[in-house]
């Protein structure tokens, strides 16, 4: 249940956001989920993409800073209160989230979450009979 | 008016021979009490009966900033704890900072030498001295402090920083003279046009200041923006402090105070002695020093020696303004900062990586330094908390070594340039 999350190290300069992009689009590898942190001197890339151990040579063969994170993706009805639901589950369960993202198409929400212990959250959430994809589920995103 | 005549306008036979005298004595006191002078003295086959005449000089052996951090902190002393007064302390090249001890003989001849200088400005007992080099382990600060009492004047001992309080000092208590680094000057003339205080209400005429290199563009900035006269004063904490050298009226190179520090100018490559007029490294003998006197000292500051008599009737010799450093030693702010100081903060952090660059401008007339830091590959977290923890830690090491801040730049791994594998590690885009 764990995915591979891809998080990359970028300077803030100008272009290192497209040279990332670049290399993912020349190696046709899909971008399921993507969220930028930022601070006044550098940002952190995250992201869910098919093959991530793939793209993760790629760029570091491309000189990026780059490494796997796992983390958690949540499959929620896309309706009023659901992230609530998971986010309260752990909560509930004293597990502190370090960082999320979330976007929803239709009837899927998903939600990414990474905390420091991985293995309690996918116990928790699994306990409490929500539906979390396998690294498998994201190319039929 | 002249503070030492005898001295300083004195015949240069007769400072030949007092300078021999001297230099006899000092080798003779490094021989018996320096057990890493004696071995350097040996190595050279050299006694101390040896030694008759100051033409003998370039026979002894250089001392080096690497000579003070191999004898950290006093090896270097002549004499115990006990007789030491006074310790300052300024860079070292690396964790350790250079220290230096004074006897109270040592800080009398200091405060001669620093009366000397302010006297060859034109300061007497009636001009009130602004002090604002700072006070502490640097020698600025003191240094300027007792050589500025010792001539009559009134000492505001304000030391460095606050510009506000600095300008209301100065208008309300009629400071006429001010020493700092020549950057914080232009930084306080500026200010003064900000702030809106009235010309007339500065009663300043002259300007003593020194600790970092500055050009003569620098120096009609200053005097336009302050309406003084702006003196260059030169000193380094291994010799004594300020008050090695200093500029008279005719602003024609700094005067030095040979009684106590006989200089020459070396090639820094062949290490031989090089004749007046030419360009090579500044080198010191302190030959007066009690608590840790320096033979043949390498400064790294790269200048010329003029001995023509100089129309102010000293007869001292003069150093031209210095044009660089045979080191790589940087002046930020006044504050001595060498790179591998910053190498080595970064060594001790695991979670730092050794690669990084100085970026140093001039903003406002203020050094400004970055430092960009590649992350460490093996280190380097996702979580921004963790990043910016691991930027906090090498922003406080720093800050505490090197005593002024910086700005911290996390950079992408093996993005600061490298020229065949070797990083570029400073970058200073100060035009001096």
């Amino acid at each position: 249940m764990i995915i591979k999350q891809l998080s990359v190290f970028l300077e803030d300069r100008s272009g290192r956001l497209t040279d990332l992009t670049q290399i993912l689009a020349e190696h046709e590898i899909n971008i399921t989920a993507l969220s930028l942190a930022e601070t006044a001197d550098y940002g952190i890339v995250r992201m869910v993409v098919g093959k991530p151990g793939c793209a993760e040579e790629f760029l570091r063969e491309a000189g990026f800073s780059v490494r796997l994170t796992d983390v958690v993706c949540v499959n929620m009805p896309d309706r009023p209160g659901a992230l609530h639901e998971v986010l309260k589950i752990l909560a509930d369960n004293n597990i502190n989230v370090d960082y999320m993202y979330a976007f929803s198409n239709k009837d899927v929400a998903l939600g990414v979450i990474r905390a420091a212990d991985i293995d309690q959250v996918i116990e928790v959430l699994q306990k409490n009979e929500m539906q979390l994809l396998r690294q498998s589920d994201i190319y039929q995103l | 008016m002249i503070w030492s005549p005898e001295i300083e306008c004195a015949d240069r036979q007769k400072l030949h021979e007092l300078q021999s005298k001297r230099l006899r004595e000092m080798v003779r006191r490094l021989y018996e009490n320096v057990p890493a002078y004696r071995k350097k003295l040996q190595e050279k086959g050299i006694e101390p009966g040896d030694i008759k005449s100051v033409d003998q000089l370039k026979d002894l052996p250089f001392t080096t900033k690497a000579d003070l951090r191999d004898n950290y902190p006093f090896g270097l002393f002549t004499l115990s704890q006990t007789d030491v007064v006074r310790i300052h302390a300024s860079s070292g090249t690396t964790g350790k900072p250079t220290v230096v001890g004074y006897t109270q003989r040592d800080l009398d001849i200091w405060t001669e030498v620093v009366a000397r200088s302010l006297t060859m400005a034109g300061i007497n007992k009636d001009d009130t001295i602004q002090v604002a080099y700072g006070y502490g382990p640097f020698t600025g600060g003191l240094g300027l402090h007792y050589g500025a009492e010792k001539t009559g004047a009134t000492v505001i001992p304000i030391s460095t920083g606050n510009t506000r309080k600095q300008l209301q000092f100065m208008t309300d208590f009629n400071a006429t003279v001010i020493a700092c680094t020549p950057s914080y000057a232009a930084h306080l003339g500026e200010s003064i046009l900000k702030e809106g205080i009235s010309p007339k209400d500065i009663k300043l005429r002259i300007g003593v200041f020194g600790a970092e290199p500055w050009t003569n563009e620098m120096r009609s900035q200053i005097e336009n923006l302050l309406n003084i006269k702006a003196y260059d004063i030169y000193g380094l904490s291994e010799i004594i402090g300020p008050g090695v050298s200093m500029e008279c009226e005719c602003q024609d190179g700094n005067h030095i105070f040979e009684d106590h520090f006989i200089p020459e100018i070396i090639d820094p490559e062949t290490l031989e002695v090089l004749p007046y007029g030419e360009l090579g490294e500044l080198v010191f003998t302190t030959v007066t020093k009690e608590a840790m006197p320096l033979l043949r000292y390498r400064t790294r500051d790269l200048t010329r020696l003029f001995v023509d008599k100089c129309d102010c009737g000293r007869t001292l010799v003069r150093m031209g303004k210095c044009l660089g450093r045979s080191d790589d030693m940087l002046i930020i702010r006044g504050v001595n900062v060498f790179p591998s100081q910053v190498e080595s903060v970064l060594l001790e952090m695991e979670e730092a990586s050794p690669h990084y660059q100085l970026i140093i401008n001039r903003e406002d007339n203020l050094d400004t330094m970055e430092i960009r830091v590649e992350i460490n590959e093996r280190f380097w977290s996702d979580s921004i908390r963790e990043l910016e923890g691991i930027r906090r830690r090498i922003d406080h090491n720093i800050k505490s070594l090197l005593g002024i801040g910086a700005a911290i730049k996390l950079v992408e791994p093996h993005s600061i340039e490298r020229s065949e594998g070797k990083a570029r590690r400073v970058v200073d885009n100060r035009r001096m």
